[in-house]
C-alpha cells in the first residue's frame, strides 16, 4: 500500500482516493456532503490562475476546493 | 418579540420570507443540488406568473411564482442550489430555512439522474425534516444518452416518497408531477420517508433531547430532525426558531441541550 497526501498534492488529469479526512466539526461535514466520503474516487481537473483553488470531479460534479479544505482530505493515488 | 408564540399562518409567512400568499393557496418549495434544473421546473411550471427579489435580509435571489393545478392555486418558491442544507453558507440556510420553518404543504426535490448518488443526500437531508416530498430525477434524456438507466420504482419504494422522472427542458414528466404535487398538497398521499437510523450513542442522545423539544410545541416542526442538529452543535437552528417561530428558549434547555451535546462529542 502507498501512503497517501492531501488532496491539494494531487496533480491535474490525476485521480485519487480518498482515504481519511482530519478535517473536524463544520469542514468535516461540509467536505462529506460535497461527496469526500472514503473509497470516492477524486479527480483533479485544474488549478486556477494562482494555484488555489482547485477543480475537482467528485461524484460527477465539478467542485472547486481551497487548499485550506483541500489539505484535509487526504487521498492515495488511483492506477488507472 | 415577547414569549409569546406568534401565528405559523399565511401572514407571518410573508412577512419572514417575503412570500406573498393569498389565502387557499397551496405553498410548494424547489430544492436540489445546484445545476439540477430547479428554474427550468420553476418556469415551466409557473410561465410568466412570477416575481423576483432578494430574500429578506439576505444577498440571495428569491423567485416566486404561480401556477393552477385542477382547481387548485400554488405558489412555488425556487430554493438557492445546495449540496446540503446544514447551514455552512447563506444559499444552506435559506433553504433549510424556508423548508424548516416556512413549512411549505410540499418540497419538491429535483435531482439529476445523471449523478444520482451526490443528489441522494440532500434528498435524505429532506426526508429528515419534512414527509411531505417529492423527488424528480431529472435529466432523463441526458441519462439516456449516457446509457443510464433509472429505477424509478425501487428509488420509491426504497426512499419512501414519490418520484417523478422528468425532461423538464422538453416538458416531459411535468404534467406527472404536478399530478403528485397535488395529490400530496391536498392530503390524498401521505409518504412515509424511510428513517435514518444512528449509532446508539446518538440514539440516546436523541431519546433524551426530544421529549424537552415537544415540550415547546413547535407546530409542524421535526422533532427528531431538530435534536439531530442541536446534537451537532448547530447554533443556526436556535436562532431560526427564535427568530421564524418567536419562541425564545431558555438557558435550562440550552444548557440541557449543551451537555447532550457535549456526551456524543467526548466518546
Ligand atoms: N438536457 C437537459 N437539460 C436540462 C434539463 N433540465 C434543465 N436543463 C438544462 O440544465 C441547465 C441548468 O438548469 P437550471 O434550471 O438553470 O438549473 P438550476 O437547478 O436552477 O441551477 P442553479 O439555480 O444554478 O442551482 C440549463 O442549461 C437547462 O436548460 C433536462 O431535463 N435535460
Ligand atoms: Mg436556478
Amino acid at each position: 500500500m502507498t501512503k497517501d497526501f492531501p488532496l491539494y498534492r494531487l496533480h491535474p488529469g490525476q485521480n485519487g482516493i480518498v482515504t481519511r479526512l482530519s478535517a473536524e466539526g463544520l469542514t468535516r461535514r461540509r467536505l462529506l456532503d460535497l461527496g469526500l466520503v472514503v473509497g470516492t474516487v477524486v479527480e483533479s481537473i485544474r488549478k486556477s490562475p494562482l494555484g488555489d483553488p482547485i477543480a475537482y470531479g467528485i461524484r460527477g460534479a465539478v467542485i472547486a476546493l481551497r487548499k485550506e479544505e483541500s489539505s484535509q482530505v487526504f487521498v492515495r493515488a488511483k492506477n488507472s | 418579540m415577547g414569549l409569546t408564540r406568534q401565528s405559523f399562518g399565511a401572514a407571518s409567512l410573508r412577512e419572514k420570507f417575503a412570500i406573498s400568499t393569498k389565502s387557499g393557496q397551496k405553498i410548494i418549495a424547489l430544492a436540489g443540488n445546484p445545476n439540477t434544473g430547479k428554474s427550468t421546473v420553476f418556469n415551466a411550471l409557473t410561465g410568466l406568473n412570477q416575481h423576483t427579489g432578494n430574500w429578506p435580509g439576505k444577498t440571495v435571489l428569491q423567485a416566486q411564482g404561480s401556477f393552477y393545478y385542477l382547481d387548485q392555486e400554488f405558489v412555488l418558491v425556487d430554493l438557492p442550489g445546495t449540496y446540503s442544507l446544514l447551514a455552512n453558507s447563506i444559499e444552506e440556510q435559506v433553504a433549510r430555512d424556508f423548508i424548516c420553518f416556512a413549512d411549505p404543504d410540499a418540497t419538491v426535490v429535483i435531482t439529476d439522474a445523471t449523478c444520482l448518488e451526490r443528489n441522494l443526500n440532500l434528498v435524505l437531508q429532506v426526508t429528515e425534516i419534512t414527509e411531505r416530498v417529492i423527488v424528480v430525477v431529472n435529466l432523463l434524456d441526458e441519462a439516456r444518452r449516457k446509457k443510464i438507466q433509472v429505477d424509478l420504482g425501487k428509488l420509491e419504494q426504497e426512499l419512501g416518497v414519490p418520484v417523478v422522472g422528468t425532461v423538464a427542458r422538453s416538458g416531459e414528466g411535468l404534467d406527472d408531477l404536478k399530478q403528485k404535487i397535488y395529490d400530496l398538497a391536498k392530503g390524498r398521499i401521505n409518504p412515509k420517508p424511510t428513517m435514518i437510523k444512528y449509532d446508539i450513542r446518538v440514539e440516546e442522545c436523541i431519546n433524551t433531547i426530544e421529549p424537552l423539544i415537544s415540550e415547546l410545541h413547535l407546530g409542524r416542526l421535526n422533532t427528531r430532525w431538530l435534536a439531530l442538529r442541536l446534537i451537532d452543535g448547530d447554533m443556526t437552528i436556535i436562532e431560526g426558531i427564535e427568530q421564524y417561530l418567536g419562541v425564545n428558549l431558555s438557558d435550562s434547555f440550552k444548557s440541557e441541550v449543551s451537555l447532550e451535546w457535549a456526551k456524543v462529542q467526548v466518546n
